[in-house]
């Protein structure tokens, strides 16, 4: 009923602009510089909305009750490929990506796991799940030697519950934590078989007491702020903290760190919904942020490594010399990536989720 | 003609019922009675009227009462359940506990400052519902304005850790709900004649007792109906818990939540929401009932 009250909205707000030409753009939040979105309005003259999200499981429901009303939207690859098969979304027309010369075959072959031939899809931006923390609060807490670059700074309790003193953070997405508990108890990350997933339970349960709070955005200011001290999150965010921080010179000095057992490495993909409205003027934006000056303007504003081979001379020292964001040969080859759970493991997967956060 | 408006004015609110109340719970029914699929929607069986007859005999033969079996079977749900009952009534005792007062107090002021009184209660609603909440994490949090404020002033030496507790569950449903509290009680409140006051204070009532024995025996419809706008939306509060709520407060909305967007599960969801309704009306039937009869035996 609302979804269907939404797309009448919707409809009648197209309908009502029908003058201007207008492309509805669905992303990550805090996820592009904001000068492009003028800068593309300025080259193409097509009005551009920009709506924002802070979990594929929200993205993925409006997709999936159809008529979402956007043309261009940002999964990550896991979520990505199950949405491929619902059929979700349309194939690129790579003859309107003319830029598409400048992506990164490195990045593409490992794309290629969750979108075949990469046809649905151009990889965005791609990073790491790692550790953030709070430089000295966690020196304060665990001593000189605190293992900062290993997963048992999380996964071992004598560890974490000295942090819960100062506050710790986790994603609230069992598709991030699941992986490297499996990585810390030495079981394959990619694993389907939920009878193994099931061996992080006693490793999950026994720190989930310490875990302030499983969320998947708060963590960025909280981090910057003082709030906590350490967090299990995603790369570019805890360097957004890191950033924040430092503009704010509150004194908090941020850190974020690749583990050492290895991480999960994820993609974000700009695709086009089956039923978008305007799918000439989504290509056109696809286009212009595959543009290698437009990617790199991205990647410098929000610290993560992107897709496109030929944007990384315009990147920023402290971006492409970053090891944090674009990993040596020698971190890339310990990086993993994930597929899908299928349905009925997804379902065993969200249950134990609840079970370990909430006891029950 | 009086006739025709006379059923205009009684179909009225059936209508509204039956648009916004009865048909899009027909819809969560029916959901609830399909299976998960990988498609748009995620579920099936889909009703495909172009078959005709046929068409709808095969859909309804298809959808089964399987989800709520599902339901009964996992604790998580009956666990869930129990917890947001808790936390709906001891919220709603406490912002009970703090509306009583404040509209007492109105109702006593001076009648020039009642439109005034009545504003600064109102006042909040101005601003989002979501700001309000966000803005509790500015003051309950380690490093938060209240943790500062007693830390300057030497009452404590370590942050208290409220935020991201069931404590600032409580304290969010409170504070959001509380001009819900207040303005039915105030208006029960503001009607009551004074000179029954008067007289049992003649007849030999202290202050207090006359309080208890004729104010708020007089106030409970309004404390009644402040209860059920308080206990309803907080039973099913979502906002609050996960914006305030740490990882051990449960609660059914974010149970229906991890549902439908993390399993993507819209029928099992959908199961959900029907037993929450379930759990929410027949009590407020049996209310009712029970109110009726009372009033008919005392006329």
């Amino acid at each position: 009923m609302k979804t269907t009250g939404m797309t009448l909205a919707t409809a009648l707000f197209l309908a009502g602009a029908a003058g201007a030409e207008e492309v509805h753009v669905y992303n990550w939040s805090d996820y592009i510089d904001e000068a492009l979105l003028a800068k593309f309005e300025q080259e193409t003259g097509i009005k551009l909305v920009y709506d924002v999200f802070d979990s594929n499981e929200i993205l993925e429901t409006k997709l999936l009750a159809g008529g979402s009303g956007y043309d261009v939207v940002v999964p990550t690859g896991s979520f990505l490929q199950r949405q491929i098969q619902a059929g979700v979304f349309q194939k690129l027309d790579k003859s309107k990506l003319t830029n598409a010369g400048n992506l990164w075959d490195m990045v593409a072959e490992r794309t290629s796991k969750y979108d075949p031939g990469n046809e649905y899809s151009v990889n965005y931006m791609w990073g790491t799940t790692g550790i953030g923390i709070n430089v000295a609060k966690v020196k304060e807490v665990l001593g000189e030697d605190a293992p900062v670059d290993s997963l048992a700074l999380f996964f071992d309790p004598a560890n974490i519950e000295k942090l819960s003193k100062c506050g710790v953070h986790m994603l609230d997405a069992p598709t991030e934590i699941i992986p490297a508990a499996l990585k810390y108890i030495g079981e394959d990350p990619d694993t389907q078989d939920f009878a193994v997933i099931e061996k992080t339970e006693p490793v999950l349960t026994a720190i989930a007491p310490f875990v302030q709070k499983f969320h998947s955005s708060e963590y960025i200011n909280a981090l910057a702020n003082g709030d906590i001290c350490a967090v299990f999150g995603w790369s570019g965010d805890i360097l957004m903290a890191r950033d924040r921080a430092a503009e704010a010179g509150n004194g908090v000095e941020v850190e974020y760190h690749i583990p050492k057992e290895g991480a999960l490495m994820w993609f974000d993909q700009l695709a086009v919904p089956v039923d978008a409205p305007n799918p000439d003027a989504a290509h056109k934006f696809i286009n212009f942020m595959l543009d290698a000056q437009n990617m790199a303007a991205a990647s410098n504003y929000v610290y993560y490594a992107n897709g496109n081979k030929a944007s990384q001379e315009f990147l920023n020292e402290d971006v492409i010399g970053d090891s944090a964001i674009y990993p040596d040969d020698a971190t890339l080859a310990n990086l993993y990536t994930m597929s899908p759970w299928d349905p009925k493991v997804n379902r065993s997967v969200t249950r134990l989720w609840t079970k370990i956060k909430s006891g029950t | 003609m009086f006739n025709f408006r006379r059923l205009f004015l009684i179909l009225t609110p059936y209508l509204w019922l039956g648009f916004f109340f009865l048909i899009p719970f027909v819809i969560v029914l029916k959901i609830s009675l399909s299976d998960y699929a990988v498609s748009i929607p995620p579920y099936t069986p889909l009703l495909d009227l172009s078959a005709g007859w046929e068409g709808i005999k095969s859909f309804v033969g298809e959808l089964d009462f399987e989800n709520f079996t599902f339901l009964a079977g996992d604790p998580l749900y009956y666990t869930a359940y129990l917890s947001s009952l808790k936390i709906a009534a001891i919220s709603t005792f406490f912002t009970l506990l703090v509306a009583y007062p404040i509209a007492y107090g109105m109702a006593q002021a001076p009648d020039e400052w009642r439109p005034t009184l009545m504003m600064l209660v109102i006042l909040p609603f101005w601003t989002s519902f979501l700001i309000r909440v966000y803005s509790w994490i500015g003051i309950l949090s380690n490093e938060g304005f209240l943790n500062q404020t007693l830390m300057w002033l030497g009452i404590i030496d370590t942050p208290l850790v409220i935020l991201n507790t069931s404590t600032a569950v409580y304290i969010g449903i409170v504070y959001a709900y509380l001009p819900f509290m207040i303005l039915p009680i105030y208006s029960a409140l503001e009607k009551l004649d004074g000179s029954l006051i008067e007289a049992a204070e003649d007849l030999g009532c202290s202050k207090m007792s006359a309080f208890w024995l004729v104010t708020l025996p007089l106030s409970r419809p309004g404390i009644i109906a402040g209860c059920f706008l308080v206990f309803i939306p907080a039973l099913g509060e979502f906002v609050i818990p996960s914006i305030l709520g740490g990882t051990t407060t449960l609660m059914i909305g974010k149970t229906l939540y991890e549902e439908f967007f993390s399993n993507r599960d819209w029928p099992v969801a959908s199961a959900v929401a029907v037993v929450l309704l379930l759990i929410l009306i027949i009590p407020i039937i049996l209310f009712q009932r029970n109110e009726q009869k009372q009033r008919e035996a005392g006329q």
